[in-house]
């Protein structure tokens, strides 16, 4: 199984500060080309893992990890790896829609621009494509050259995925991509996520059990940094092994 | 809970009264003062409106004691100083409050802020006599002027002056742009740099252009230092290199030549309106620099288009 493993997670642990650690030894394997969603209560350390894998926890100060990741078998931080690069490699859509303050177009071609694409026709057709992947391009389409602002907040966490999609990436972190969504705009995004994984392998923090239950193939129960359980979700949801995840996911605590 | 509340203002009825009072006085106080000091300015000021012809008034010669009082002179000569001032403070000043807000590690970022703010603390006449003794020479050896004291002099320390503002209110607005967008910069593979340049500055661009208008309001007002630096010879700065040449700033007219004027004489009267003229240009800027604040957006430093 590890050689088809995408993530693979072994023995992490993770400080902010010198306070007690946001992460207990986890160890967990990603697959390709399955939706992992990772849930549990607040301050559980979902969206801590979530940026682990792409190394956005750099910028935070003062922090401290030991164990391995090793995404494709490489270690992601060994010494001379190309973080930048990496992060374009491992996409990631976060809780609050935050489209960059220009156009539409602007938003989604950002990435690609900064990765040093400069050819129009290419760059519209990539705008195209992940618009369309998304679930946006019939809204958009003759509006491109507005103003991100403009879109309304379900719209605004779609363009955040296309512009995302628009790097071309082999993994896509989502932390809580719904939060701020209303229900249909909520079922868009989910519907447009069970598309994306026979391209992406997906790894997400759900909105609710609920979401987790419905959208993932597989889950993993997080609960104090501690990774309690994971399994296929099937399994997960309706035979749960420990008598936490069990409490979890039906309703006696969280 | 309510009860004691009740108990406590039934106790003190006038307590309350007299402190209400008294802050409402202190507000009042600042707007009256500031009308008192307006209508003071235009009554001493206005007479020099009729009684010296437009055309002498707005004339290139400014010698008072042959009764010409051409004050373009002075007014380009603030305007020389000033832009000047802009032209070094501004990249100085931006590049400086990206380094301290984005760049700099946190240790250092500690160290840096308070000593900016100490730089905005050094008298404006300490600054001058640096310029005097240390600048000037250095102008003029390297320059091969006649003399150090010249209006790139007074640009250079205006602009050393301008620099806390600038940089520390810059500053805020840098740091005031959501943490959010930096992370989606760099979650879209974005370096360092390109988050910069390309998602932060022009996020915090109004909160910027306002701190560069601050800045401009703090040089353009600024009188003890240009007046010790730059030369003082009221003259028309229009050759290519008047940079380099004396200037006379209104500022440092007003100051140099109030102590010995006639009261109630035409020229006691022109330099109050020189005075509103200053006044006049300084409200322009402040007007500007709100509008840029108040098109910003309650949310500064949150758009780029507005």
């Amino acid at each position: 199984m590890t050689e088809q493993a995408k993530f693979l997670i072994e023995n992490l642990t993770f400080y902010y500060d010198s306070g007690p650690p946001a992460l207990r030894n986890i160890n967990l394997t990603i697959y390709p080309h399955e939706i992992l969603v990772i849930f549990g209560p607040a301050l559980s350390g979902k969206s801590t893992l979530l940026r682990l894998l792409n190394r956005l926890n750099d910028l935070v100060y003062d922090t401290r990890m030991e164990g391995r990741i090793l995404l494709d078998g490489e270690d992601i931080y060994a010494p001379g790896v190309n973080v930048t690069e990496l992060r374009r490699q491992v996409g990631m859509v976060f809780a609050l829609p935050i489209p960059l303050p220009t156009t539409i177009r602007g938003n989604v071609t950002y990435g690609p621009r900064l990765a040093g694409e400069r050819n129009r026709a290419r760059l519209d057709e990539l705008t195209e494509q992940s618009l369309r992947a998304a679930a946006l391009w019939d809204e958009v389409k003759d509006r491109l050259d507005e103003p991100a602002n403009a879109l309304s907040g379900g719209q605004q966490q779609r363009l955040c995925l296309a512009r995302v999609l628009a790097l071309q990436p082999e993994v896509i972190l989502l932390d809580n991509p719904t939060s701020g969504l209303d229900p249909l705009s909520t079922a868009k995004v989910e519907a447009s996520l069970q598309t994306l994984k026979r391209d992406y392998t997906i790894v997400m923090v759900p909105h609710s059990v609920q979401q987790a239950a419905r959208i993932a193939d597989r889950a993993a129960f997080l609960l104090s940094g501690e990774l309690i359980e994971h399994n296929i979700a099937a399994e997960l949801f309706t035979r749960p092994q420990d008598k936490r995840t069990e409490d979890y996911i039906t309703g006696r605590f969280g | 809970m309510t009860e004691d509340r009740r108990n406590e203002q039934q106790r003190h009825p006038w307590g309350e009264f007299f402190i209400e009072s008294a802050i409402k006085t202190c507000g009042f106080s600042a707007i009256i003062f500031v009308v008192l000091i307006f209508s003071f300015l235009f009554r001493e000021g206005a007479p020099a409106f009729w009684s010296v012809s437009p055309s002498n008034l707005f004339g290139t010669r400014w010698y008072p004691t042959f009764g010409l009082y051409g004050t373009l002179p002075l007014i380009l000569g603030s305007l020389l100083v000033t832009v000047g001032a802009v032209i070094i403070a501004l990249p100085l000043g931006v590049a400086t409050a990206i380094f301290v807000g984005e760049v700099a590690p946190h240790w250092l970022r500690e160290v840096l802020k308070p000593l900016i703010e100490v730089l905005a603390g050094i008298p404006s006449v300490v600054l001058g006599f640096l310029g005097m003794v240390a600048l000037s020479p250095l102008v003029r050896q390297y320059l091969h002027m006649p003399t150090g004291l010249t209006a790139f002099t007074g640009a250079v320390l205006l602009a050393y002056m301008s620099l806390p503002t600038i940089v520390s209110v810059a500053e805020d607005a840098i740091d005031a742009v959501p943490k959010e967008y930096r992370d989606a910069a760099y979650a879209l593979g974005a370096t360092h740099w390109q988050t910069i340049w390309r998602v932060v500055l022009p996020a915090a661009k109004s909160g910027v252009i306002v701190a560069v208008m601050l800045g401009i309001g703090r040089a353009i007002g600024e009188t003890m230092t240009v007046m010790m630096v730059t030369g003082n010879a009221a003259r028309m700065p229009l050759e290519w290199n008047a940079l380099f040449m004396p200037v006379r700033t209104m500022t440092a007219t007003i100051a140099a030549e109030m102590g010995e004027v006639a009261q109630g004489s035409t020229h006691y009267h022109v330099l109050f309106a020189v005075g509103i003229i200053l006044f006049v240009i300084t409200f322009i800027i402040n007007a500007v620099a709100s509008l840029v604040i108040i098109r910003g957006g309650p949310k500064r430093g949150g758009r780029l288009l507005g």
